[in-house]
Formats: structure tokens, sequence, C-alpha cells
């Protein structure tokens, strides 16, 4: 990966919020005016942390520089920042999976290949249009590591020919231009 | 130039038919069961009406083409693997005797690029092969202009007829059997397509991108490539793929002295993501960043004109 400033990558941020109306909105409220493209947010509305804290999962999109913004913004606004996902998640990887989904256990598909490669499902997309016995279609958004795509990818790989599955593999960052 | 059409295709008949147009002469034209020889150049519009209306070119045997007199060899037969037969003895044929070959025949080039160099330099003929990878588009040539050193990758789309049925199964929403026998109606697709579908055809073109990159230190053959085609795409991971903005495209892909072609997720507005029977190949210049060079990668005309543009080359 290159180390321009200017170049888009996925974060994932953790906070945890005061259970009170309009402080989610707050929240996001800085993420947008900084700059960062919201992908995701994942509300644990019934989750509670031990001080009494609703956790919230947050996927967005920024250039580093304006991320470090966001995440600064965030704090100034009060906002408990648990986890500023730069260090952790920092390349999202889009693939797609075909075969027989259902029957081969997506859910186990799914958590192997997180548990072989530290990466995360960040977003699932399934479409099965002749029923859940026949072929289907997943579409699997990934956050993994920086540098860890190669590896990432050679996992997913693994786990596909042994379930027979098919998978439609991203074209390098090169390419993508 | 006068030349020796050896092929009586879309191709070679094209060439045929736009030789003089480019100030050259055919002394001989050969198809698979006649040829016919004049050292004073050919009629070429009788020969080509004849080929038509009676299926042959002459009334010479086929191989007496070879012996012809000539300048230029213009190799234009079926693409065959392995050994690369008959096409690699025609070229072989054409050096030995001191005259040049021109290809469109991706065989002797993707099969046995090594011999194929080593004939090269003991003769006095030169060997160039634009019309091999992606018709009309001027890639080689444009390889070799940079010189192979300073191009660190290639990537492309280089199987019209694959193309032409992703692209319309993303747009239409259909399944690929049904697409493929609407391009077989339309003659975008053969009556056996599998080279086109099962990424041979794009993987051969891949393979000869290699060995220009490699400029004589490693010889690629198929056999180096790993390949996977379309025919397992369904009309559902194109749905998804669209969803979230993106396609997918058959993808040969040269690097680091790997050649691979298969289903890629490529951006919708990625220039890569070329529609219908339209190539494209994507150059990374290690001065100079992505260069894309598209057109139309098939075709009598289109490919004759590539065959034409390296005559004039010699």
């Amino acid at each position: 990966m290159s180390d321009s400033t200017d170049e888009v990558r996925s974060y994932t941020v953790r906070l945890e919020l005061v259970d009170e109306p309009g402080e989610l909105l707050r929240a996001l409220e800085p993420i947008a005016t900084n700059g960062g493209n919201l992908l995701s947010i994942f509300h644990e509305r019934g989750n509670v942390t031990p001080r009494g804290h609703i956790p919230v999962e947050v996927d967005l999109e920024a250039t580093p520089e304006r991320f470090d913004g966001i995440v600064d913004a965030l704090r100034d606004a009060g906002i408990n920042v648990i986890q500023a996902g730069a260090e952790q998640y920092s390349e999202a990887l889009t693939i797609i999976l075909t075969g027989h989904l259902v029957n081969t256990d997506l859910s186990d598909t799914l958590s192997r290949i997180h548990e072989s490669t530290d990466a995360t499902v960040t977003d699932l997309s399934l479409s099965a249009p002749e029923g859940t016995d026949d072929a289907s279609s997943a579409r699997i958004r990934l956050a993994t590591e920086e540098g860890a795509v190669d590896e990432t990818m050679t996992s997913i790989r693994a786990v596909a020919d042994e379930k027979g599955l098919h998978v439609i593999e991203p074209l390098a960052a090169g390419g993508e231009a | 130039m006068r030349l020796a059409v050896i092929g009586a295709g879309a191709v070679g008949s094209s060439v045929v038919e736009l030789a003089s147009d480019h100030g050259h002469s055919v002394t001989a034209f050969a198809d698979s069961s006649s040829a016919v020889i004049d050292s004073a150049g050919i009629d070429t519009a009788e020969v080509l009406d004849r080929k038509r209306t009676d299926g042959v070119v002459g009334s010479a045997a086929p191989e007496d083409a070879l012996s012809a007199e000539y300048d230029v060899l213009v190799e234009a037969t079926p693409t065959t693997l392995g050994d690369a037969e008959p096409g690699f003895s025609h070229v072989q044929a054409a050096l030995e005797r001191d005259c040049h070959a021109v290809l469109a025949n991706k065989g002797p080039v993707a099969e046995r690029y090594a011999d194929v160099r080593a004939l090269e330099r003991e003769s006095e003929g030169g060997v160039l092969f634009e019309a091999t990878v992606g018709g009309a588009m001027p890639v080689l040539s444009t390889i070799d202009d940079f010189d192979p050193s300073h191009i660190t990758a290639v990537r492309g789309v280089l199987n019209g007829t694959a193309n032409f049925i992703l692209s319309r199964m993303a747009t239409e929403g259909l399944d690929y059997e049904h697409v493929l026998a609407e391009a077989q109606d339309l003659g975008v697709a053969e009556a056996d397509p599998t080279f086109d579908v099962d990424g041979t055809d794009a993987a051969l073109k891949g393979v000869i991108i290699a060995n220009v990159l490699a400029d004589d230190e490693t010889e690629y053959t198929l056999d180096d490539a790993e390949v996977e085609g379309i025919q397992d795409i369904s009309g559902s991971a194109l749905e998804l793929a669209r969803a979230d903005g993106r396609t997918v495209r058959l993808i040969a892909e040269v690097v680091e002295g790997s050649v691979r072609v298969g289903p890629r997720l490529v951006p919708d507005n990625a220039p890569l993501a070329v529609s219908g029977t339209r190539n494209i190949a994507q150059l990374e210049t290690e001065h100079a960043g992505q260069l894309n060079i598209s057109g139309r990668g098939a075709g009598g005309p289109e490919t004759a004109s590539a065959v034409l543009a390296d005559i004039g080359r010699l």
C-alpha cells in the first residue's frame, strides 16, 4: 500500500454512548461534518456495558488525515471513544461466494474465514433466487488488517475449495483505479 | 511487400482483401485443402469470390504456398495447443528461408515461444504477432515501445465473447445459458464457445504478454497460467455485485511472472469494466502510471489491421 494521505480507507470505531435520546445522532454528527463516509452502524441497544453505557460500532470511510480529525471531534464532543480502529482494521475487501452456500453451512463458512484470517465480516448479502437448496450467492465485505489482504484471500480460497464453493475475487488495488 | 497468406478464415481472407490498400501484393494464399500461387500477385477479388462460392481458393496443393515467392508469411490458421502445428512449421519454413513471419495464430507464440525466438535469431527474417493479443488494439507494440522492462503489470479484458456474456447477464439480469444462446444467435459466440468461456483464449493472450514481458528470460506456456472460466457465474452473483457498485469481468492478469485468468470483481466505473464485445488492456508502467488501450479485440478486418500494421513495422 502507498502511504499517501489522500487515500480513503475503512475504519471501525467503537463508541460508548449514554442511554439518552439524541445521543446516537450527536455521536454521528462529528463523523459527517469532518468528512467521514458512514458505511454501517451497529447499535447494540440491548447490550449494556458495566458502566451502563450502550456500545455502538461504526464503520466509516475516510482519509487517514480526516479520520484523526473525526476521532478528535468525537472526543471534543464528550463522546467516549473506546477504540479507534485505525490500528486494528484498515483494509476493506469485497468478495462474492457462489455455490451451495446454505447446504454447506454459511455460518460455519463465515466463522472459519474469521478464525483463520483475523478478518471481520462487516457486511453480508445473500441471494438465493432458486431457494436455499439450490446454488446461491453471497457478497461479503471483510475488514482485514493492513497488508493482510493476500493472506486473507489465501485462507478464503482454502475454505471455499474444501466446501466446493466458488470465489469471485476483487482485482488488486492497482487495477481498480 | 509480397505476402503469402496461410489460412483463409475471417482473418486470412481480410488480410488478402485489405493487402493492396496497404501497398502489398499477395503472391500465395492457402486454405486447409488448396492454394493459389502467382508471383505477379493473385487476383484477390476473384480468389475470395471462389472461396465463398466453391469453398476452395485455388487448384494448387496447400503446402505449395510455403515454397512460393514472398517476403512475409502471414500465419492465420486456427490456433492449436501443444506442438502448435501446423502453424509452427509454417513459421519455421518462412524463417529458414530468411523471410519474415507475422502471426495471427496464437499457438506458436503461446506454446513454443522459445522455439520461435530461436528460429528468429538464426534468420534474417523477423517475427511479429500483434494480432494475437487484443485484435486491432496495439498492445504488444506499445509494450515494445515502452520496453518490456518498464512495464510492471498488464491487466485486461481480452475475450470479447466472455465479456459480452457477462455484461449482458449483468444489465439484463439473465442467466448464463440464456445469454450464451443469444450470443451464438448473434454470431458473437461460436458454435463451440469452450475456449472463450473457459478462459483458455484469454489465458493464451496472457501467456503471450508474459513471454514478451519476460524478454526471453523465462518461457511461458498455457500450463503456467492459472485459468478459471465464467461458466459458473450466476445471475444472482452479478446482481449482488451491482448492488454494491461493482461488476464481474473475466480478467487476464500478468504480474510478477504469473499469469492468471478468472472472473474478478471490478468497480462499475473502472476502465476495465468495458461492456459488450469490447476489449481493454491496462498497462502498469514504471514511470508513466496506467495506460489503457481499448478497442475491438476480434473480427476479420480488425485483426487483419493488426497484421498489416505488423507488416508495416518490418
